[in-house]
């Protein structure tokens, strides 16, 4: 750990399976406030499947998590819920609600969970595009985002409510070199400026090590490396080298297990 | 080896239908709690009054409309032979009160309103709209299915009754415009059909038809597979089984009333 900053999001012995494949094997995870930790692995290692942990929406098969102290999977809806407030979460997709407009979807955690009068809520929303650099579409409908407007606008939304955490899920994946710098840019500002802890969970190797002050790389269910951007690039782990890399083969084999190809093709 | 193989799929299926069951059942209730906070927020019901109800008033006029012609053209055919065509405005106004009003309107409604509501929130569900949701601390239950159920479960019987009224005139449209027959002959039914054993049971009939088609809508949308195959399937899974349930409880429901 970089330094002492308190933890928000403790995991320890963290199992989870599905069906009979094991996603996360006995993980163990901290998440250190203020700080931009980055969760890196190859697509399917279950990534997007620790922040639906972390929020709640899943439960681990064993082990615990905790945040702000709570333990996740022993609360109570009410609680679960409460606590949720406090966590903004940005989806791969963006998941905007598209019967709406741009404004109505950042207002909608505002004037769902507060009584605030209709003319600061039109305040906070502007501030909050604003933010995003996106206050000129308030009046747009979300099929008319591009994908990085979107994401954008659902950045927004996440931190309408002024949250503690924010998690996001693969933000740069599908982006041009222009958004993506934008994306990259914002998320760390909107760290610094509101004082959040964030969890960025991606496979981008480059823009992720731009930004995060500690990584953690998973591949097979395990945590296979963790340290500050310096550690994780120097790293002397197979794995960990050969997914910031980005090499075709090392230990996550380039083949799907398969039949000896001689005796698959001589059959 | 085959036998066992047939006997355990066939457990399988059962299984699964039973879990699915109580799913549903399940889900039911969590809707049924969601209800007092849909009524704290009518703006949210009148939406979806709108869409739900409202956006099926054409349909439901246009098919009651030819219903009651149809019902007043065959009646006058078959009636004629027996001279008995004073009778027609009777046979017109029981059969769509009793059944064809609420049987023909539940089934126009599930095409028409079900199968938009299930793939609604089926698509909700495969954009992560749901999840989103959940995650901002709203329960989709509350907030997205709740109103959808309540208006269903509302417009359901209001539609129902427009069907039968607008078929009654279709047949006088048919009967008394067209053919010429009396038309205090076909009014005269007014004094025969029972306010409480014909047309409450038919209201009745079309609050239940309601209730199922509306839970079976609003579930299979909930419950689909978010991907556009699993909607595509859930939105015909709606329509197959709203059709069979409308059937069946009718069936049941006229055993029990007549």
């Amino acid at each position: 750990m970089p330094d002492n900053n308190p933890i928000v999001v403790k995991i320890r012995q963290l199992k989870f399976s599905r069906g009979a494949r094991y996603i996360f094997d006995d993980i163990d995870l901290d998440i250190q406030r203020g700080k931009i930790t980055a969760i890196m692995g190859p697509s399917g290692t279950g990534k997007t499947t620790l922040l639906k942990l972390i929020g709640g929406q899943l439960r681990p098969d064993a082990g615990h998590i905790w945040v702000e102290e709570q333990n996740i999977s022993r609360l109570s809806t009410n609680k679960l819920y409460q606590l949720r407030r406090r966590m903004g979460m940005l989806f791969q997709s963006g998941a905007l609600l598209t019967d709406i407009s741009v404004f109505d979807n950042v207002a909608f955690p505002l004037r769902e969970h507060t009584n605030l009068p209709e003319s600061m809520i039109r305040t906070l929303v502007l501030m909050k595009l604003q933010a995003v650099g996106l206050r000129g579409a308030h009046r747009l409908m979300p099929s008319e985002l591009s994908g990085g407007m979107a994401r954008r606008v659902a950045l927004a939304r996440a931190i309408a409510l002024d949250p503690m955490m924010v998690m996001y899920d693969e933000p740069f994946t599908g982006q041009d070199p222009i958004s993506m710098g934008v994306l990259v840019r914002l998320i760390r500002t909107i760290n610094q400026a509101l004082d959040l802890t964030s969890i960025v969970v991606s496979h981008d190797v480059n823009e992720t090590l731009q930004i995060a002050d500690y990584v953690y790389v998973l591949s097979h269910g395990k945590v296979v490396g963790h340290g500050t951007n310096a550690e994780i690039r120097h790293s002397q782990s197979e794995w960990v080298h050969q997914f910031i890399h980005a090499q075709a083969d090392g230990p996550v084999p380039f083949h799907y297990p398969a039949l000896d190809y001689r005796d698959d093709l001589l059959r | 080896m085959n036998i066992l193989k047939v006997f355990q799929h066939l457990g399988h299926d059962t299984l699964n239908i039973f879990q699915t069951l109580g799913r549903a059942m399940l889900f039911f209730l969590h809707v049924l709690g969601g209800i007092p906070s849909v009524l704290m927020r009518p703006r949210l019901l009148m939406a979806q009054l709108y869409s739900v109800g409202v956006l099926s008033l054409a349909l439901i006029l246009v098919s009651g409309l030819f219903v009651g012609m149809v019902l007043g053209l065959q009646g006058y055919n078959t009636l004629v032979d027996f001279g008995a065509t004073e009778s027609l405005g009777l046979v017109v106004a029981l059969s769509l009160v009793r059944e064809l009003g609420p049987v023909l309107s539940s089934l126009l409604f599930s095409g028409r309103a079900g199968s938009a509501l299930t793939a609604e929130i089926g698509l909700m569900k495969a954009t992560e709209q749901l999840s989103g949701m959940e995650m901002m601390a709203v329960d989709p239950l509350k907030r997205v299915i709740a109103p959808r159920f309540l208006a269903g479960f509302l417009a359901m019987p209001l539609l129902a009754v427009i069907f039968s009224a607008i078929g009654i005139l279709g047949g006088h449209l048919v009967v008394v415009d067209m053919i010429g027959v009396d038309a205090g002959a076909y009014w005269q039914m007014s004094e025969k059909v029972d306010f409480f054993s014909d047309v409450f049971n038919g209201i009745i009939k079309s609050i239940v038809f309601g209730l199922v088609v509306t839970w079976i809508a609003v579930f299979e949308g909930y419950d689909a597979l978010p991907t556009s195959e699993g909607v595509s399937r859930a939105t015909t899974r709606t329509v197959v089984f709203s059709a069979f349930a409308t059937l069946g409880l009718d069936f049941l429901l006229t055993a029990l009333m007549f």
